[in-house]
């Protein structure tokens, strides 16, 4: 079943019925097997990688380590969740090491990255501090090069 | 100048490759989707260019030794105790640049004028060349669909003659993804055991088995002794472009092999020498890897061209896939030329492979499954303008 997920977490574009003649199996197995993961959780969504830089939109964004005191009881979860519930937040991270939140977020400008820092995320309770890295230029994310796809120039051999 | 007076007649005599022919046509069309190339389309892992990058760095761009660097050697012999267990020592084996000139030294180091060469066929299409260089004859043994594309003992036995000299067993197969089986190896073994026939077993797609591990003729009892076993990095690490391949064998083949390659070659290129030490000391998880991913193609691309209608064997061994196309009133060679005129898909006839390929053609699955989808589309439309 492994194998499933595998298949689907570098192409979410596959069909069951792809999927069944990769496995070997049937096709109303996989539907099942899938299913069943995105009931459980085991599979949360389906995206698509956009390379904005090679659009017309504005696009920026940001890695800011957060320092927290952490609430009794409670950890670091509900801080955690005041944060994540910005839309503008696209990833969040729990972290070991010198500082404790990572926040993934993206805007149209640096602007408007800075205001939200400044603005939301400073002032929840609990955070300490907090620092602000633009993302100049993105090489590879997810396991996927930014780079537009090379041509075939395999040489026909054997 | 009369070229052809100066030309040897025995290379103006040989037939250029029906592969060669067919990638002619191809010229340069647009649009093609092609699936047509022998070769991975993975890149060499990065851990293994960069050892080839740093060897450059170092300046390491002097010759190595004729037979290849003393570390490769021993990483050779390791390799083949670890995948096949095949006991080797370094002098036993020799680097080449690729797999093809392992066997072009393999076939001229036993072959004299006269010999038979038995030679599989469909099969990869050096062999019967470079055995009439050596003034050898070849004597193509035909395989068949209904036996998977297996050599059959009988067959072979039958083809033996007081002249027979060398036995080339190539698998796994291109283009038809047969494999042997430690049983139908030692069949094979039965027939060859009490005779002076030489095998050269071809097994550069050895880590491209689905299912089963592949066995090599030279681990059966008896066998090693007359089995010049040949591989290389090509397939396996992605590693086309290096040039780089091996054989090992009986020390007293391998050091006639040594003579020739030393005299034509010298050594095989350094820098592919150094990405191969890494290849081989830090790649198994790399080809397993690869091998996961040619087995998803491998299946997909099974069902897809059983739901067109066209008959073909479940593929164990290599990258190809071998189908039926001469059901429909067409040979294989005119399928491939309209499939490609009229619906731009690219795939080789079965011609190509020797003699018996008439029906058929090789499917190349090295290629991303999108890239497969789309032909199988074209070739779908294609079958349904034909009746069975």
């Amino acid at each position: 079943m492994d194998n499933i997920l595998k298949l689907l977490e570098d192409d979410a574009t596959l069909t069951p019925r792809d999927i069944a003649a990769m496995c070997g199996q049937s096709e109303a197995d996989v539907k099942k097997a899938i299913d069943g993961y995105e009931k459980e959780g085991v599979i949360l969504g389906y995206k698509t990688l956009v390379d904005w830089d090679k659009t017309e939109r504005e696009y920026v964004s940001a890695l800011i380590e957060v320092k927290i005191t952490p609430q009794r009881d409670r950890g670091f979860d509900r801080v955690a969740e005041k944060i994540y519930n910005y839309p503008e937040v696209k990833s969040l991270y729990l972290m070991s090491g010198g500082f404790d939140l990572c926040v993934l977020i993206e805007g149209k400008t640096m602007k408007e990255v800075a205001y939200f820092v400044a603005q939301k995320l400073a002032t929840v309770e609990d955070v300490i501090s907090t620092a602000t890295h633009f993302v100049l230029r993105k090489y590879k994310d997810k396991g996927v090069i930014y780079a537009a796809p090379e041509p075939d120039e395999r040489g026909n051999c054997n | 100048m009369d070229y052809s007076r100066v030309l040897s007649r025995t290379v103006t005599g040989l037939k250029k490759s029906g592969i060669r022919k067919f990638f002619d046509l191809l010229g340069d069309m647009k649009d093609v989707v092609s699936l047509t190339v022998g070769q991975p389309d993975f890149v060499t892992p990065w851990h293994i260019r960069e050892a080839g990058i740093e060897s450059l760095e170092k300046g390491k761009t002097y010759y190595t030794s004729n037979a290849g660097l003393p570390a490769l050697r021993t990483e050779i012999c390791r390799y083949m105790a670890r995948r096949f267990g095949l006991a080797y020592e370094p002098d036993e084996t020799v680097v080449t640049v690729g797999g093809s000139e392992a066997i072009d030294l393999c076939i001229r180091a036993l072959v004299e004028p006269g010999d038979e060469v038995i030679v599989p066929v469909p099969s990869f299409v050096c062999y019967e060349p470079i055995a009439r260089m050596t003034g050898g004859v070849p004597v193509l043994l035909q395989t068949r669909a209904e036996d998977g594309f297996k050599l059959r003992p009988d067959d072979l036995k039958k083809a033996l003659t007081p002249r027979t000299k060398l036995l080339v067993l190539p698998y796994p197969n291109n283009p038809t993804g047969a494999i042997l089986t430690r049983e139908e190896l030692a069949e094979i073994a039965d027939v060859l055991r009490d005779t002076d026939v030489m095998v050269l077993s071809d097994e550069i797609y050895a880590e491209m088995t689905y299912g089963r591990a592949h066995v090599s003729l030279a681990s059966l009892p008896d066998m090693k002794e007359r089995t010049v076993v040949v591989n290389g990095f090509s397939k396996a690490y992605a590693m086309t472009g290096w040039r780089l391949g091996w054989a090992v064998g009986p020390k007293p083949v391998i050091e006639q092999m040594l003579k020739i390659h030393q005299y034509a070659i010298m050594c095989a290129p350094t820098t592919s020498q150094m990405a191969a030490v890494e290849a081989l000391s830090n790649g198994d998880a790399d080809i397993a890897a690869m091998v996961a991913e040619y087995d998803r193609r491998r299946r997909y691309i099974h069902s897809g061209l059983t739901a067109i209608g066209l008959d073909a064997m479940l593929p164990e061994g290599a990258f190809y896939i071998y189908p039926r196309v001469g059901d429909f009133g067409l040979s294989g060679d005119a399928f491939c030329e309209r499939l490609l005129y009229d619906y731009k898909c690219a795939i080789v006839p079965g011609s190509a492979f020797g003699a018996g390929g008439e029906d058929f053609a090789r499917i190349s699955y090295a290629y991303s499954v999108k890239h497969i989808a789309e032909a199988l589309t074209r070739i779908e439309a294609f079958v349904k303008t034909l009746k069975k």
